[in-house]
């Protein structure tokens, strides 16, 4: 036996020895080294592989659910279809995965999506420890408390003592957490992953209130049984700036991002929509206007997309107050702070177009 | 090995030189181990290499700092003291204790319960028997995550705190969960209760003692007077001398919930129940295979002796059928352990939901999973070395 076992660790020896002689040459050049290295830009991995791999929520009504046909629809799957318009000229040239408030960090982080269109919060590490980059605010939010009608509850400070739903993974449960502190009133958190699970535990009375983003409060009692059973409570305990995310420094990819959402920003206040944008493309006098449809300028190419990007996105989703209205505004939401900064209140603001 | 091996063998054959040949065995040998060896140092290096490049490009943050950083994320029960302006690492802690907690209460009642069921499934009662059977193929064939859910919807199916079950005065069930009326712990109680753990090791040497002076004059002594007097009444006497304090603390609802008193929540009942019922399944299916597979022979002959059905089972049976129930036994409180982690299906918050949160809050998702391997691994390795030690310790001893 034990000449045996002195020959391999001999071996293991001489292995490594070999692979530590090696190592000096490898470490050179690290960059030629790994092999999905992701410098390689994200819009060329998309165009190489045909489709566009968008991370949505689990099914969040209004913003990403699967109608009867299984077709997604909502304002976040609007968002990806107009980057597939943008980069293939085709709305069907985009998956969907779904993915848990809890799981799609590590989606993007890994690659299994190329962006996160999914109701998801720009905070600080996010954008930094995380490694990701926000595109921009396509949503103002602020998170809230949903409860039954019956409670009688009329403001989130009479919830002391109360026991309350909260998905894990999110901002809402940190905030929870910050507010109860600061407002000295005691919570017992009911920490559940899957959104199905976390909103039967409620309906089921495990929990008197649910707390999360206005926005899928909104979604989550539009899709009750009886919504009018349930109220959201005035108080707003956070600002939740929603937006679309990608991996940190891929700039060029960013930037079509954020030029996507500017330009469906753009073109409402220019008045351009689905059904008069080819017409404005002929007849509007207006320069700018001229240049987002593609029409003179080179805004397109500069992006690294075909010039008349922008003209075949609003034709296919429209523009961003033709999708709030067609997703958003069924669900009970107002544009309120989504307004353009053009309203009193609105923030929705898009830099020139040259 | 004795001194008494045959000399012949101990000679070995004359060394070979090796030859740096193909055709020779040795270096072939030498040649395929280096390759092996050398590709899987060279895949791990390649792994660790291109992982730390990617994040760095990415600025995704690594090392252990995180740790001491300020939690923030709420917890809903915990066996120490949180808050969530405590740390990550504290965070962790209560997770662990979380999934202890639940493995070792199912491990202890799934082996109570399935030894009875593997009992049953021997029973001349026709009833008796043929429960058993049919429990142990239900809740085998169902799949564990839907017992879960199916026990966690029961229980919300109860009825809110303002109606809660109060069968017995100071008992709540709702679908808060169970309040059971406790009493205001004190240092007195500390230490009965340690009083009563010196109480056992007392009885277990006082045993040993008594079975050694019977072998020495076959005289039998009862142990559970010593038993009674170790582990009840001296604990009792403790307390008692340090003032007997006793303030009950019954639960009572006060707003939106009950206070005061313990409380066991649904999610770890439904968790607990779950992984007891289900595994129970399997336990009673290994006692039976066990108790079966002990001689026809070793029961008639015991009988023979006069012992009545209940002492030849405690006695002469279950001894034996032990060397066989033991290393598969093993296996089951593993799964316990492990199926544990299924906790995050409803919202019990075990070391597997809490390290997933700190990892999406940190983005350092292979640390977070490193912490998950680690404490399975530990908890997983401690079981096998304990069941290994008592597996040997009751095995065959051969003359
Ligand atoms: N904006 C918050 C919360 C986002 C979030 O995940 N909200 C939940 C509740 S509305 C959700 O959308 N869940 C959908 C899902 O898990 O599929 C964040 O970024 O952390």
């Amino acid at each position: 036996m034990m000449p045996m076992r002195r020959s391999l660790a001999t071996l293991v020896g001489v292995a490594t020895t070999l692979f530590a002689a090696a190592l000096p040459a490898q470490a050179q050049a690290p960059a030629a080294a790994p092999a999905a290295a992701p410098a390689a830009s994200t819009l060329d991995a998309i165009r190489a592989r045909g489709t566009l791999v968008c991370g949505v929520s689990t099914g969040l009504a209004g913003f990403a659910l699967p109608d009867s046909q299984g077709n997604w629809r909502g304002f976040d799957v609007d968002y990806c279809r107009a980057l597939a318009i943008a980069i293939f000229n085709d709305p069907t040239k985009v998956r969907f995965v779904p993915t848990t408030a809890q799981v799609r960090f590590t989606a993007l982080q890994s690659g299994e999506v190329d962006i996160l269109s999914r109701n998801t919060t720009w905070t600080l590490s996010r954008d930094t420890s995380l490694g990701f980059d926000f595109a921009g605010i396509n949503f103002f939010d602020g998170q809230g408390f949903m409860v039954k009608r019956s409670l009688n509850v009329q403001n989130a400070r009479q919830l002391d003592g109360a026991t309350v739903c909260v998905q894990p993974g999110t901002t809402t449960e940190q905030n929870l957490a910050d507010w109860a502190r600061g407002a000295r009133v005691n919570i017992r958190p009911v920490v559940i992953e899957r959104l199905e699970d976390n909103v039967a535990a409620y309906n089921a009375g495990r929990c008197d209130a649910y707390t999360t983003d206005v926005s899928g409060l909104a979604a989550i009692r539009a899709t009750q049984q009886n919504p009018n059973d349930h109220v959201i409570l005035p108080d707003v305990i956070s600002k939740e700036p929603l937006g679309p995310l990608y991996r940190h420094g891929d700039q060029r990819f960013g930037d079509l991002v954020r030029w996507l959402h500017f330009g469906l920003i753009g073109a409402e206040e220019f008045g351009i929509t689905a059904a008069n944008a080819q017409q404005m493309l002929a007849s509007d006098p207006r320069p700018e206007v001229q240049r987002i449809l593609g029409r003179t300028g080179e805004l397109g190419r500069m992006l690294g997309v075909d010039n008349a990007w922008m003209l075949n996105v609003i034709r296919g989703v429209g523009n961003y107050g033709e999708i709030f209205e067609r997703n958003l505004t069924p669900i009970g939401l107002q544009r309120g702070r989504n307004a353009l900064w053009t309203t009193p209140g609105g923030l929705q603001y898009a830099p020139p177009f040259r | 090995m004795s001194g008494a091996t045959d000399p012949r063998l101990l000679r070995k054959a004359p060394p070979r030189p090796l030859r740096l040949s193909w055709a020779d065995e040795r270096f072939r040998n030498i040649v395929w181990q280096v390759l092996v060896v050398g590709g899987v140092v060279g895949i791990i290096y390649w792994l660790w290499s291109n992982t730390t490049y990617n994040l760095e490009v990415r600025r995704i943050a690594t090392g252990w700092d995180f740790l001491w950083r300020e939690a923030g994320l709420p917890i809903g029960e915990s066996l120490i003291e949180y808050d969530p302006s405590m740390s990550y690492f504290r965070a962790l802690q209560v997770g662990v204790l979380n999934t202890l907690k639940v493995a070792l209460i199912g491990i202890v009642l799934a082996t109570i319960l399935g030894t009875l069921l593997g009992i049953a499934r021997l029973s001349k009662n026709w009833m008796l028997n043929k429960f058993a059977a049919a429990y142990v193929e239900i809740v085998r064939d169902l799949p564990l995550l839907l017992q879960l859910l199916f026990w966690y919807a029961l229980l919300q199916g109860l009825p809110g705190p303002r109606q809660a079950l109060n069968p017995i005065d100071g008992v709540f069930l709702s679908n808060r969960g169970l309040k059971l009326p406790f009493f205001v712990w004190e240092s007195a109680h500390s230490w009965a209760l340690l009083t009563a753990v010196a109480g056992v090791v007392a009885t277990v040497l006082y045993r040993r003692w008594a079975r050694a002076a019977q072998a020495r004059d076959g005289q039998a002594r009862a142990v559970w007077p010593a038993a009674l007097a170790f582990i009840i009444g001296a604990p009792i006497a403790v307390w008692a001398a340090m003032g007997a304090p006793f303030t009950p603390d019954v639960p009572a609802l006060r707003g939106f919930n009950f206070r005061g008193g313990i409380d066991v929540s649904p999610e770890f009942f439904a968790l607990l129940l779950g992984l007891t019922l289900y595994t129970a399944g399997f336990i009673a299916e290994i006692v039976r295979a066990g108790i079966q597979a002990v001689n026809q022979g070793q029961w008639e002959a015991a009988e023979a002796l006069g012992l009545p059905r209940g002492r030849v089972m405690s006695l002469i049976v279950l001894p034996q059928a032990m060397r066989v129930i033991i290393p598969p036994m093993t296996s089951q409180f593993l799964n316990i352990t492990k199926n544990s982690s299924l906790a995050v299906a409803i919202g019990y918050q075990d070391i597997v939901s809490i390290a997933n949160t700190t990892l999406n809050q940190t983005g350092q998702a292979i640390e977070g999973i490193a912490i998950i391997m680690l404490v399975y691994l530990t908890i997983s390795l401690s079981i096998s070395l304990f069941m290994n030690w008592y597996n040997k310790r009751i095995a065959l001893v051969e003359r």
